[in-house]
Parts: C-alpha cells; structure tokens; sequence
C-alpha cells in the first residue's frame, strides 16, 4: 500500500534502480495472437534455456557487479504478420515468425554470444532487404508509438514495471492539481475521442465536473465490436494499467468515484490482464479510499459484454451494465447528464483513457504539436486485408494514406493492384486510388464522405468485390441492429435484401435507385449510432465504384470474379479433348457433349459449383 | 416571462410542455406518433415524430426538450418523405391483411398509411408467419401484426409495475412476448388489458366472444340474459358518432333486446348488491379491527394481481363477489325451476379480466357457471353491426324488472372512487356527494367522520399505485380502514374493452357522465333501492346472512408460483410442535441449505427435540441465503454453527 506521493517516488526510485541491474530485456510479443501462435511457450523456452545456459535471470539470485537476463512476455508489438515476435533490447534485434525449435539458437547465439541469427530477421517482401533492429523495418520507421509505447516494452502483468517506466506518475501529477485544472489540461491538448466519435474529450471531461449530483461515474467503453478492429484489445491487454490511470484521473477531474470497465466478453485475456491490474492496483492503493492520501476514493470494476455489437454504443451500454436489454436510450438526456444508472457519467473510449497519463506527464503542447490543426496526437490502427504487413500500427494525426499503405502496410501483395481501404468498419466508407494523398485524421476523413471509426483499415486489392464488401459490412449492421428503432430494423434488412439480390444477379437498376432512397431514409432516421451510420458502406461504394454496381445489375457480371453466380463456366472448344471426366462430375448433368468432341456447358442448368474446372486435366475449362 | 418557439414560421408559446411534441400539438399540428404516450417513459422508436431545426438538422420532437427561440419545421418535403419511407419500412414487415383484421377501420397505423399517401410498398411480403397466442380467456396476442412500438411493453411494466410482456431476440428477428417463450396464461398476466387498449394495431385485441353469444341467442332451448355494466352507458354511443359520456343506456338496451336476448338485467342492480355486503362487512371489521384494510373485491385484475403477489393479504380482501357474478348467481337461481328453458347469461362489460373472472370454477354450480359469457361494448357495437342494426333506429328500451332497477350509488362503480363513495354512502346516510373521491389522480385519501365513527379510505388505480400504496401499508407510513383498487387508471370507464380511444381522451368525459346520471337518480344510497329492500325482506335476510353468503361470497387462493412449496417432511412426535422451514432453492441450495437442513434433522434426531421440519422453496430472500424459518420469523445467512442454538433455543 502506497500511502503518499513520497512513498511512490522512493518506491519509483528502488526500481529504476532495479532496472539498472537488466542487462538484457527480451520481449515476446504475447498478445492474442501471438500467443496463438505459441509465444508463452516460446518465452518459457527462454527462460529455462537460459538458465541452461548460465545467464542469470533472477535479481535476487544474481551478484550484485552481475547485468542479469529479463525475459517478459509483453503486449502487442504491432508487427501482427511477422508474428510470434521476439525483440531483444537494448539493441532492438527482432527475430520474426519465430518458433519454439527457434528458441535454441536464439539463446546461444544471440544471449550468449551476442550475434544475429540472420535467418529469424525481418526481409522486405518486396525489396529483399534484411532488417535485423526494429527500428529501421519501414513498417516501424514511420510509426509514432505513443498509446502503444508500453505495448512490447513492458510485462503487462507487473505493475512494478509499469511503474518504473513511468506509470501513476501522471496520477500523482494529477493530485497535485484541481479537477478543473485537470480538465483544462484534458481541453488543450485537443484530445478527441478515440471510438470513432472525435467528440473533444476536455469538453465531455468539464460537462460532467459541472454537474451537481454526488454520485457520478466512469465508463470505459472497451466493446471494441468493428470487425477486424483489434486496437482496444491490445492495449487491455499489453498495457491495462494504462487504461485504469486514465480512468482514476478522469474520475477525479470529473468527480466520479467509481468506474466501469465494460468489455467484450469475446477478450477473455483482455479481461484477464484487467482485472490482474485492478487487483494490483488495489493492493498498491491506486485504487480505493484516499488514494495517495489525496482525500480522493475510487474503484473500478470490469462488466464483460455479452456478444451484442450494439452495446458498444454509449447509451446502449449502460442499459446492460444496469441489467437491461442493451439498446439505445433517446438523446437528451445525454450521457454526461444522465447516464449509468441516471448519474452524470464519463463514458471514454479505451485508447481515449490510455492516451491521458502521457498528455498529464508531458503536456498538452506537446500533444497538439502531434497531429495537424483540431486533429492532435497520434491514432492506433488495425491494418488488415490485402496488405504485405497487417499488424497494429500508431501513427500521428495527418499523415498520408499513402504512407499507411505503401510504406508502413508494405503495400499490396503478390504484386496485385491496390483497390480501396475500408476505414471504420461497418460504420466507414471505402477510400480509393484518389484518396492516396488524403492526410488520415477526422476533419479531412469527413470531408471525404468516410468516417475515422475506431480505427479498423481493410486493405483491398483488383481481386475484391466492392458490392460483395458493402453487402459483408450491412449483413453484419443488419445482425447486430437491436431493432428499436423502425428505420434501422427494417431499412437494414431490406438494404441487406437488395444487396443479396444484387450479388446474386437478381438486382435492378431501381435497386440502385432503392438503396439511395433507403439509405437517406435510414441515415437520417435512425435513433443511434449503428443505424445513422449502417448505409455509409453502401453510400461510399455507390460513389467510387457506380460502375461495379452497374456491371452487376446491368451486365449480370462481377468484374472481380467474386460472386460466383455471376460468373459463367464455359469450355474452351480448342481446348477440350472430350475425355468426358467433366460431364461424369457434374453433379446437375449440366454438361453434354460426344466423347472425343468438344464438350459443351448448358448455362441454365449450371449451378456454378467449379467441379468440372477443378477436375479437367487440359485446363479446357475457365470461369468468365 | 413567456418562452416561444417558432413553429412552422408561427410564434407558439410554451410553459409546462414536457418536449417539443406537446408544444407543437398544442399549436394544433398534428404529429404522427406510434410509441408516445405523455404518461409512459419516452421511447423514441417509431421515429414519426421527426421535425427539423434552422440548421436542417434533424431531431425526434418527443424527446426533445422545448427551447425558447428554437425555430422549427414539421412538415418540410424531406420530413415528409421520410415519414412515407419509415411507414412503408414498418409495413414491409406487417400482415397487411387488414380485410381480414379485426381492428380495420379502427387501426392507428391504417389511418397513419393513408395519411401519409403511402399507395405502393416497394418490398417483398413478409416472410414467415409467427403462431398466434389465443391462450389467455381475455387477450389475443399476434406478433405478425405488432409494429415493436414497445406501448404493450412500457405500460405493463409502468403503469401496472407488472411487467409480463417485453422484447426478445435482436433485430429484424425482434418480437414482443411473454419470456421464455411462453404463452400469456403460463405467466403472471392479470387480464387488464391496458396492454390492448394502447396497441395501435390489431396485434393485442380483446378475445371476442361474440359467435358464442350469437349462437345461444339463436338457440329456443336457451333464455338469454343480458346485463349491462354502468361504464357501458357512457361510451357506447361513441362507436355512433356521439360523444363520450353521453348516456345511451336506453340505446344498449334496446340494441340488446333487438339482438334477441329475453331479458336485459342491470349491473348497477347487483353493485347496490354488493354495497349492501360489503358495508356490512366493513362495519363488522371496524367493531372487530380485524382483517383490516378491507380492500375492495370487484375488480378481476387486481384480485388475479393479490393472489400472484401478495397472498398475506388474501384475507384482507372482500369476499363479495364482484357485482357481475353476484348478479349472475342471483339470476341462475332466482330462475332455476321456473322455466325448463336453461339461462345463458351475458355480461356486457367495459373490461377484459372479467372474461378470465367468470370461468373461475368457483364460481359455477353443477357445472354451469353463473355468468356464462363477457362481451365487450367492442364486441356489442361489432355485434350490433352484423346483425344489421341501426343506431338511430333502435327503440330506447328500459332494463327488465326485478334486476333492473339501481340507485346512483351503483351507477358511479363505473369510475374510480366510484366504489368506496357508494360504500360511504351507506354508512352515512346524510352525505351523497364525495368530491374528494372522485376524479383521475392514481391515488386518492380521504377520511370520513360521520358521529363517532371514522373511516379511513384510499382509492388507487393502476397496479403500480396499488403496490406503491401496499409498500406504505407495510412500512408503516399508512393505514386505511378501506382500499379500493382498481387495475385500470381512471376506473371501469378506461377498461380495454370500451371503444378504441387513443390516449385513453375519453376516460374523463365518461366518468363524468356516470356521475351527471347519478344525479338524474331518485334514490342515491344503495340501501334506498325498495328492490334491494324486498330482495332481503323476501330472500336474502339480511346481509351477511348464510344465504347472501352462499350466492354472493367468494374466498381466494394463493397462486403465487413455489412460494414456500414444502418439499420434504419431518413429522415431530407430538402435536404442538415449533415448525422449521429451511429454504432449499437454488440460491440457498448453493450457500450450504442441504448442510444446514441435514444438520437440523440430525440434531433434532440425536436430542430427541420436538419440532416439525421442513424443507420449502422458496423464500424470496435470495440476498440472505441460506435461510431458515422459525415459527413466524425468518433468519438469514444461516450458518451450520448457528443451527445448534436454533433448537436450544425453541
């Protein structure tokens, strides 16, 4: 139990020079996936081979003039593709896709004798270039790694090391102010909202210090439910006491003295290094009654989801953590006044709470002078589809599209043409060739019909349906829809429908006109979030890609050979040697043909299943 | 300092409005609505209501609250065209089979569609059809035609503090239902109604039995008797044009008796009746002081309502039938042997629970019960309809003697307060009009001082009144010597079977109308009725006598679901014996009840102690489990150790 601020610093001190005594830190990445990849095994290996292998590994263990070996599984490194990861610091050698059978020859020639094993480092798909430090690999150049820092340089599980690396220093910075000082200092770094919302945080933070009511609380909103989005959950998870200093700071700015966590139930480890972290926290006095002997009390707790993407929506949020059907309450009253059981309540986004202990360290200026005008700091994304390097990135506000995608993501695989980025999950809009030059940040994102979201990026090549990618994204809104509200519940099954037909070659070009019609109808209609923001997949392809959705209704074609009841199977004639084995495997007698002459495909009766083409040894048959 | 809003480009000024809404529907716009009512929690799901402001943007005027200079547009193009859209969306998944549908022409979402110009949906049908519930005696429940507006779901559980329908599933797959999918008579649904009297559409309607009644009235080895309860007078006449509160009694009648039925009788006849008990048994508490508050005993609903949840106050209730079944047992017997014609009973009721009330078994003899069949005045007017008659042809006829003659007292049953006025009435001859008891508050209190005798009284309704009332009973804040409760706010007058008004407009204007008919009346106390007189003299005795006790008495049977079900028995040696209860539901079971009953068994076996042991389920007293019942008195968080100085100390 830490009793006061002088306390802690010496407490602080002791580890610093703790830390002093690391010679070597190796980190394995231990986010989820990684750890799917078998990264616990991996850092147990390492452990005991180098206990093997004489290091000492153990402070207390080891003589006082001896650096000793400290190897941590941490948080997510980010370089998701490259994984299980391996960074030995200080020198900042990363060994990629590493195995356990790997673990051996790391132990001896790197920890022992010091050199690189060329064959676990990084090659640049496309250049061929060798990294062996991370630092210089293109996809961690021109990254700002700020909300993520902690995340693979710390063992998430210890709070000793969060501590020593700067953690609840900000809390104890914290005290020593006002609540409205604090929110002030919230105000002017022009932090805005990380879920997708960008509402300024400072504001939100005041709104709810001035309400007058002695109970008021703190919600940390870590639904993360964007399919693909994986930012929230590594942070919970490779720095979850992040999240829980943001939160205590932000209950004592605004007056609340007690919080909620509330994540997916779908992030059982998430979920497991929270509460890990709470209950330390607990024991250190960071959480609990008079706290640093600062006269202010707080605690937490973790809510977990129960599988409904709408209850990531503030409002639909609190109903389930009050017990109730999770859907969205009418606005006004709003949140900050009446919220989590009618109480004025703080309701922050996980990377939105991470990023407060760093801003109350080093400022708010130094936070504005990351990012461009209005837009501060830096963003956590998810970079996935078709991309070289899909993995977790942070970058400042501003920068370019073009360098996520070519520089950062490595650009698009087996040499295929980059098509569209998908940016904010079902609720987003598609970005194309055009937007290249597009700084990524929530004004500019605006302006471009797209949405910042929470910061999902689907990376698409030449070879992705653009209709069959919206038609994904709207049967995933129309599942998830709590059916409240009328223009949600029925426009979105009906735009599903449309699309169904669409992809399906029964679409017409009132369909198209239909789901402009519809879409308005829904956008401006809905009560909430999901519904207001379920037609932006289908609006944004209707922009960049009308003729796609042309050669589909028009044509009855799929330009990039996606949906299969689009495209025809037919039998090149000059090919063919009428060996009969495709007529034998069609399971619908849709082939007909004379042995030893061209066989012929009778289109009515096809049902596209691909047997004949799989089958034909002669290539003879091809899908158009 | 007046606040304005500028609607429309016209000045409309505000003070109390809660929302936009109201502003604007004082202006005298009409703004469609689905899920608004001002007396429910605002909803904001039909998203009808939908008005834009100077910045074109756009927000739902009933959750918005007024804002003095706000500038605001109802009916611009694209606020049309989106309310056009939103109902063509609600229709694409409704059976639009509105033919066949026995709310046409009478359909909130009908009248809405035309309104709005809606003349194509440009979906497919809807696509599979959901099984209708025809389970509960009163109410029919059809998913396929309910629009999730939430009204059923907010007033069960606001109003009536019940509860018994919600949403389940997610989406387009979203359904209003009892849980766990079952049918309304396998959950605590009280028949009130109230859900069906605020459905806009057809999807809770009230159970006709209007083929039934058409066919005994057609049968010559039947005589068909009518009666016609007081808040029929008042409304009937509104399915004709006229306005509610206007007294058609002759009208309903005469309807009745152009229908066929033998012999109109009048239920005001048997609420005299039921004055004359229950005054008597109110005195006979008073001079005992037991068994009191006496809570009134007509209203089906909330008897169903005590007898699920608060079975201790089972003996406080009235055991005076209901003015209908006391009519309808009088009846039966009165005409038993003089005709070798059976009687078929109907009751023409403003009320739903009444349909569930008459098939009680108790309250039948050798098989036949003694009301046999409730109409609504909903099903009157559709009967009446069918039959081909014409209102303003049919002759104004009065109720057929000895049944039909009532004094004002009975007349005001009608409306809420109506009851315990005409009970006071009674017990103080010198006062006829009790202002303090009338009128449309949820809760009213009055006491009564008449010589030396005072009597307390409060009248509730709506069922969340009621429990709120009952939690002040308990907790010691209040204390009544009669409470009446009825389950629909306002009274009878409100009941869901009355002709369909949205936002229950009418209740009022009825209520008034019975009490301008009470004042039409010669005699105003239930005592004065000379028939009621003759009726003693002649038949009954005197109230309270066996007689009246037989024909017009009931009792009441607790049906609260595994309260305290005793499950194992452990006889004692002998016949005084302290009775131990050990609660093993699933809560308890989990916090160690099978170790502590075990332990109980072994100590009561091994000393040899003198006590009866029982296992039960449950208490309801989850958050103190395990839990132990000693006599009267109920211990929580029981541990093993404490068992031991339990029995010491019995």
């Amino acid at each position: 139990m830490i009793a006061n601020a002088t306390i802690f610093e010496s407490l602080k001190n002791d580890l610093l020079e703790k830390g002093k005594r690391i010679g070597t830190k190796v980190l394995v990445c231990a986010g989820t996936g990684c750890v799917a990849g078998g990264a616990l095994d991996i850092h147990a290996k390492i452990e005991s081979l180098a206990r093997e292998y004489g290091l000492p590994t153990d402070i207390q263990m080891a003589s006082e003039s001896e650096q000793i070996l400290h190897a941590v599984p941490s948080g997510c490194h980010g370089f998701c593709e490259m994984g299980p990861l391996v960074r030995i610091e200080p020198e900042g050698t990363l060994y990629v896709k590493v195995t356990v059978d790997d673990v051996e020859e790391i132990v001896k020639k790197t920890l022992v004798a010091g050199e690189i094993v060329e064959r676990l480092t990084y090659k640049h798909p496309v250049t061929k270039v060798s990294y062996a430090n991370e630092h210089d690999i293109p996809f961690y150049a021109q990254q700002t790694r700020i909300v993520l820092e902690r995340c693979g340089a710390i063992n998430p599980e210890d709070i000793n090391e969060y501590i020593a690396s700067g953690g609840y220093s900000a809390l104890v910075k914290a005290f020593e102010m006002s609540p409205e000082q604090v929110c002030k200092i919230v105000s002017d770094s022009k932090l805005r909202g990380r879920g997708g919302g960008g509402f300024p945080t400072g504001r939100k933070w005041e709104s709810v210090r001035r309400q007058n009511t002695d109970i008021k609380y703190v919600i940390c909103n870590g639904d993360e439910g964007d399919p693909g989005a994986f930012m929230d959950r590594s942070i919970m998870e490779g720095d979850p006491h992040a999240v829980i200093e943001g939160m205590i700071i932000g209950g004592y700015a605004s007056g609340a003295k007690f919080g909620y966590i509330y994540v997916r139930a779908e992030y059982p480890l998430a979920v497991a290094r929270l509460q890990n972290a709470i209950e330390q926290a607990r024991e250190y006095g960071f959480l609990g009654e008079n706290i640093l002997s600062s006269g202010f009390s707080f605690d937490l707790r973790i809510n977990k989801g129960a599988g409904a993407f709408v209850c990531g929506e503030g409002s639909a949020l609190q109903e389930s953590i009050e017990g109730k059907r999770g859907m969205p309450r009418v606005k006004p009253p709003r949140t900050v006044e009446k919220g989590l059981y009618g109480k004025p309540t703080l309701l922050n986004n996980v990377e939105t709470f991470a990023n407060v202990p760093s801003i109350m360290l080093k400022g708010a200026e130094w936070f504005v002078s990351l990012g461009t005008e209005n837009n501060s700091g830096t963003k956590a994304f998810a970079l996935t589809g078709n991309i070289n390097n899909t993995g977790l990135i942070e970058v400042p506000m501003g920068v370019k599209l073009k360098t996520i995608v070519e520089d950062i993501g490595g650009g698009v695989p087996e040499g295929r043409k980059f098509k569209a980025v998908q940016i904010g999950g079902p609720s987003g809009g598609c970005l194309t060739e055009q937007h290249m030059d597009l700084t990524i940040d929530f004004d500019s994102l605006d302006s471009a019909g797209a949405m910042m979201g929470s910061g999902g990026l689907v990376v698409m090549d030449d070879k992705a349906c653009m209709i069959e990618v919206a038609r994904f994204f709207m049967s995933f809104t129309q599942k998830e829809s709590c059916g409240k509200c009328v223009p949600c519940r029925e426009g979105t099954k009906r735009m599903l429908k449309i699309m169904g037909d669409i992809v399906e070659g029964r679409g017409t070009m009132e369909d198209i006109a239909l789901l402009e019609d519809l879409s308005e109808t829904v956008t401006l209609g809905s009560l909430c979030g999901l519904g207001k923001t379920a037609a932006n997949p289908i609006l944004t392809t209707l922009r960049y890609f009308k003729n796609e959705y042309i050669s589909h209704v028009r044509d009855k074609k799929c330009p990039a050979g996606v949906c299969k009841k689009l495209m025809t199977y037919e039998i090149i004639a000059a090919a063919c040697k009428g060996c009969t084995k495709c007529k034998r495997v069609c399971p619908v007698q849709a082939i007909e043909g004379v042995v030893k002459q061209p066989f012929v495909i009778i289109q009515e009766k096809c049902i596209k299943c691909g047997a004949c083409l799989e089958i034909c040894p002669f290539n003879a048959v091809r899908e158009v | 300092m007046t606040k304005t809003m500028i609607v429309n480009g016209k000045a409309v000024s505000f003070d109390k409005e809660k929302n936009m809404l109201e502003v604007i529907r004082g202006a005298g716009i009409e703004l469609p609505t689905f899920c608004y009512y001002s007396e429910l929690s605002i909803y904001g799901a039909c998203r009808m209501c939908l008005v834009e402001d100077k910045r074109g943007n756009v927000v739902a005027a009933c959750s918005e609250p007024p804002k003095d200079g706000a500038e605001i547009k109802t009916h611009t193009p694209r606020l049309q065209k989106q309310r056009k859209n939103t109902m063509e969306l609600l229709l694409s998944s409704h059976d639009r089979d509105c033919l066949t549908c026995s709310k046409s022409g009478n359909c909130k979402l009908q009248d809405l569609s035309m309104l709005l110009g809606v003349d194509k949906v440009r979906f497919g049908k809807t696509d599979e059809k959901l099984p209708i519930d025809t389970s509960s005696l009163s109410i029919v429940r059809d998913p396929n035609k309910c629009i999730l507006c939430g009204d059923c779901v907010r007033v069960c559980e606001e109003i009536q503090g019940i509860g018994v329908i919600g949403f389940t599933h997610r989406g387009a797959n979203a359904q209003v239902a009892p849980p766990f999918g079952k049918n309304l008579n396998e959950v605590d649904c009280i028949d009130c109604g109230l859900c069906v009297s605020h459905c806009p559409t057809a999807a809770l309607e009230v159970k006709s039995e209007a083929e039934a009644v058409f066919e005994a009235l057609y049968n010559p080895q039947k005589m068909t008797a009518a009666q016609v309860a007081p808040a029929v007078k008042v409304s009937f006449g509104e399915a004709f044009g006229l306005k509610a509160g206007e007294i058609t009694t002759g009208k309903v009648v005469g309807a009745l008796k152009a229908l066929g039925f033998d012999m109109v009788f009048d239920t005001s006849f048997g609420a005299d009746l039921t004055v004359m008990e229950e005054s008597d048994e109110l005195s006979r508490r008073l001079s005992s002081g037991e068994n009191l508050p006496l809570f009134t005993s007509c209203c089906p609903a909330w008897v169903k309502f005590a007898e699920f949840n608060y079975p201790s106050y089972l003996k406080n209730i009235s055991t005076c039938r209901s003015p209908q079944q006391m009519l309808g047992s009088l009846v039966k017997d009165y005409y038993a042997g003089k005709s070798d014609r059976k009687v078929y009973m109907v009751s023409v009721m403003p009320c739903t629970a009444k349909k569930d009330e008459v098939k009680n078994p108790k309250f039948s003899k050798d098989g036949l019960f003694d009301v046999d069949a409730v109409i609504t005045v909903k099903e009157l007017v559709k009967m009446v309809k069918t039959a081909g008659l014409v209102y303003d042809e049919i002759e104004e006829l009065p109720f057929d003697m000895p049944f039909g003659f009532t004094t004002g007292a009975g007349l005001i049953f009608g409306v809420t307060g109506g009851v315990t006025e005409a009970v006071l009435r009674t017990l103080d001859p010198g006062k006829a009009v009790y202002t303090q008891l009338r009128g449309l508050e949820g809760i009213k209190e009055y006491t009564a001082t008449f010589g030396d005798r005072s009597v307390k009284a409060a009248v509730v309704s709506g069922i969340q009144n009621a429990k709120d009332l009952i939690a002040k009973i308990e907790s010691g804040e209040a204390s009544y010597d009669i409470i009446e409760v009825m389950a629909c706010p306002g009274g009878c007058v409100n009941g869901a079977g009355q002709p369909f008004a949205p936002h229950s407009s009418k209740t009022r204007l009825r209520g008034e109308g019975l009490y301008k008919n009470d004042k039409q009346m010669q005699f105003v106390s239930s005592k004065e009725n000379p028939v009621i007189e003759k009726l003693y003299n002649d038949f009954l005795g005197k109230p309270g006598s066996p007689k009246a006790h037989e024909l017009l008495h009931t009792h009441y049977t607790s049906r609260k679901r595994l309260h305290e079900m005793e499950l194992a028995f452990e006889p004692s040696k002998t016949e005084k014996t302290e009775e131990i209860k050990v609660c093993v539901g699933t809560c308890c079971y989990l916090n160690g009840a099978y170790d502590i009953f075990k332990q109980f068994q072994d100590i009561i076996a091994e000393k040899g102690i003198n006590a009866t042991l029982n296992a039960t389920f449950c208490f309801e007293n989850c958050k103190e489990s395990p839990c132990v019942k000693i006599g009267d008195t109920l211990y929580g968080k029981v541990s093993k150790e404490e068992v031991e100085n339990f029995l010491k100390n019995l």
